[in-house]
């Protein structure tokens, strides 16, 4: 894919696998997109664009890799502890209020936000009353999350991220150590239903007192990320909390009208619930 | 160059004396864009934008995602996101997996700024112990970018700049001093 016409080679890609598989990319940001796929044509060794996009056209288990390999699937536990910080301290007790306490996590990936967002509502004693809907458009990193599986080699960041969130046991008693996976507890895996859901052509499936998107909004451009944010506040119970990713924002967005920021971090409350669309 | 319309810098172990050193030489009026990526520690606070912010009378802004690029401004790429560039001349954001151990990664930034402004652009890499930036200078130099180096010999740590230089041929090869007088000619 030479770079004069890779623009345009990547405009038909995204047209042929939205005809064919039904999976819509055209609203994602093209610059890391690009970046993507050509580093997939490169490390697969196409020798030609039109071969490349021949096996993608005609091959579904080629195009599950390339899914795979396209979307974006890099989490962490307690990512951002500041900000886990903020939930434990902040947003989780107040849920605790509410009889039953309905959670979304938009764009889980392999769900390690979901795990520890489980977590802390185990500290909080909320967790039997919970209930964590973890979502994702790829099936693969679906079924591991479903695993609760974690590497070894990233527990130590993990139990740094904890600390620092503020976690009040040990972190090494939510899972039991197996060679080079670590497996986390039942009872967490228990209270979180993954499924497949695609935010780009999906609809609202729930009412939420708190949805975590983080990271994901990054990728997709102006009007998709309006038209995610309007699915959101359809999603969301009011005075329901709506949470973003570091660099993310929910102020540029008509959307923005029915939610007050809270300070510090990229939380949003909403506070109007009457004008849905 | 018939245009400059940016100016990226990359850089790690050792840049920000460097930086500390050149902003205030900077041209205030400076009609480019300034994109600065370099390896930090993820954190919350932004004491480097303070920091560089106190050094210059430019406008110095740590990106958020879709941020338009503008000119008489120093944009720092955050923590923990790969920076690139779109054909909208506005910044996306990408927390995928580190490249070169770096997150964000010089040459991810080098070579999205290398497809969007081709020929008009200068690429500067500074001190560094990694050998992150020299594939993004490279593509730089084939799209008819300049291609700038910190002089190793004024490094703190020289083998970032050193292992470009192995590879490709620079346009100029500065020291801390020249650089502020080398950037305020790149305008035409």
């Amino acid at each position: 894919m030479t770079s004069e016409h890779a623009d345009e080679h990547l405009e038909m890609l995204l047209s042929d696998v939205l005809e064919i598989y039904g999976y819509d990319f055209t609203g994602y940001s093209r610059a890391s997109l690009k970046r993507r796929i050509v580093r997939l044509f490169e490390l697969d060794r196409f020798v030609s664009f039109a071969e490349y996009r021949y096996k993608i056209r005609t091959d579904p288990a080629y195009f599950k890799r390339f899914l795979e390999q396209v979307t974006i699937n890099v989490t962490e536990m307690f990512r951002d502890p500041a900000f886990y910080r903020t939930l434990r301290t902040e947003i989780l007790p107040r849920l605790g209020t509410y009889p039953f306490i309905r959670i979304w996590i938009a764009g889980c990936s392999t769900g390690e936000e979901a795990y520890s967002v489980a977590i802390f509502l185990k500290e909080l004693n909320l967790l039997n009353k919970s209930l964590i809907y973890a979502t994702d458009i790829n099936n693969t990193v679906l079924e591991n999350a479903s695993q609760a599986m974690i590497p070894m080699s990233k527990l130590q960041l993990y139990t740094e991220n904890y600390i620092a969130a503020g976690g009040s046991e040990n972190f090494s008693d939510y899972y039991s150590a197996n060679y080079s996976l670590g497996k986390l507890d039942d009872e967490l895996r228990s209270k979180i239903i993954f499924s497949s859901h695609n935010l780009v052509t999906d609809n609202s499936f729930n009412e939420f007192q708190l949805i975590l998107c983080r990271n994901v909004i990054i990728y997709f451009d102006r009007p998709l990320q309006n038209k995610v944010f309007r699915l959101f506040d359809n999603s969301l119970e009011k005075f329901g909390y709506l949470a973003l990713g570091t660099k993310e924002s929910l102020d540029f967005s008509p959307t923005a009208k029915n939610f007050e920021r809270l300070k510090g971090e990229k939380i949003w409350r909403k506070i109007s619930g009457d004008d849905k669309m | 160059m018939t245009k400059c319309e940016a100016l990226i810098i990359g850089g790690s172990a050792g840049s920000l004396e460097v930086l500390l050193k050149m902003l205030p030489g900077l041209n205030p009026a400076l009609p480019f864009p300034v994109i600065i990526v370099l390896h930090r520690m993820p954190g919350k606070d932004s004491i480097l934008t303070d920091l560089l912010a106190a050094k210059t009378q430019l406008r110095v802004k740590e990106v958020d995602e879709k941020d338009a690029l503008e000119p008489s401004t120093i944009y720092i790429a955050p923590p923990n996101y790969h920076l690139l560039i779109e054909n909208n001349r506005t910044f996306s954001l990408d927390a995928s997996e580190k490249v070169n151990f770096s997150r964000p990664s010089l040459d991810v930034s080098f070579e999205s700024a290398a497809d969007v402004f081709g020929k008009n652009m200068a690429g500067l890499l500074l001190s560094g112990a990694n050998s992150d930036g020299t594939a993004g200078l490279k593509i730089i130099a084939q799209q008819g970018g300049k291609v700038l180096v910190q002089n190793p010999l004024t490094a703190v740590v020289n083998y970032m700049p050193a292992h470009a230089l192995e590879q490709i041929e620079a346009d100029a090869i500065l020291t801390p001093d020249e650089m502020p007088g080398y950037i305020n000619s790149l305008t035409n």
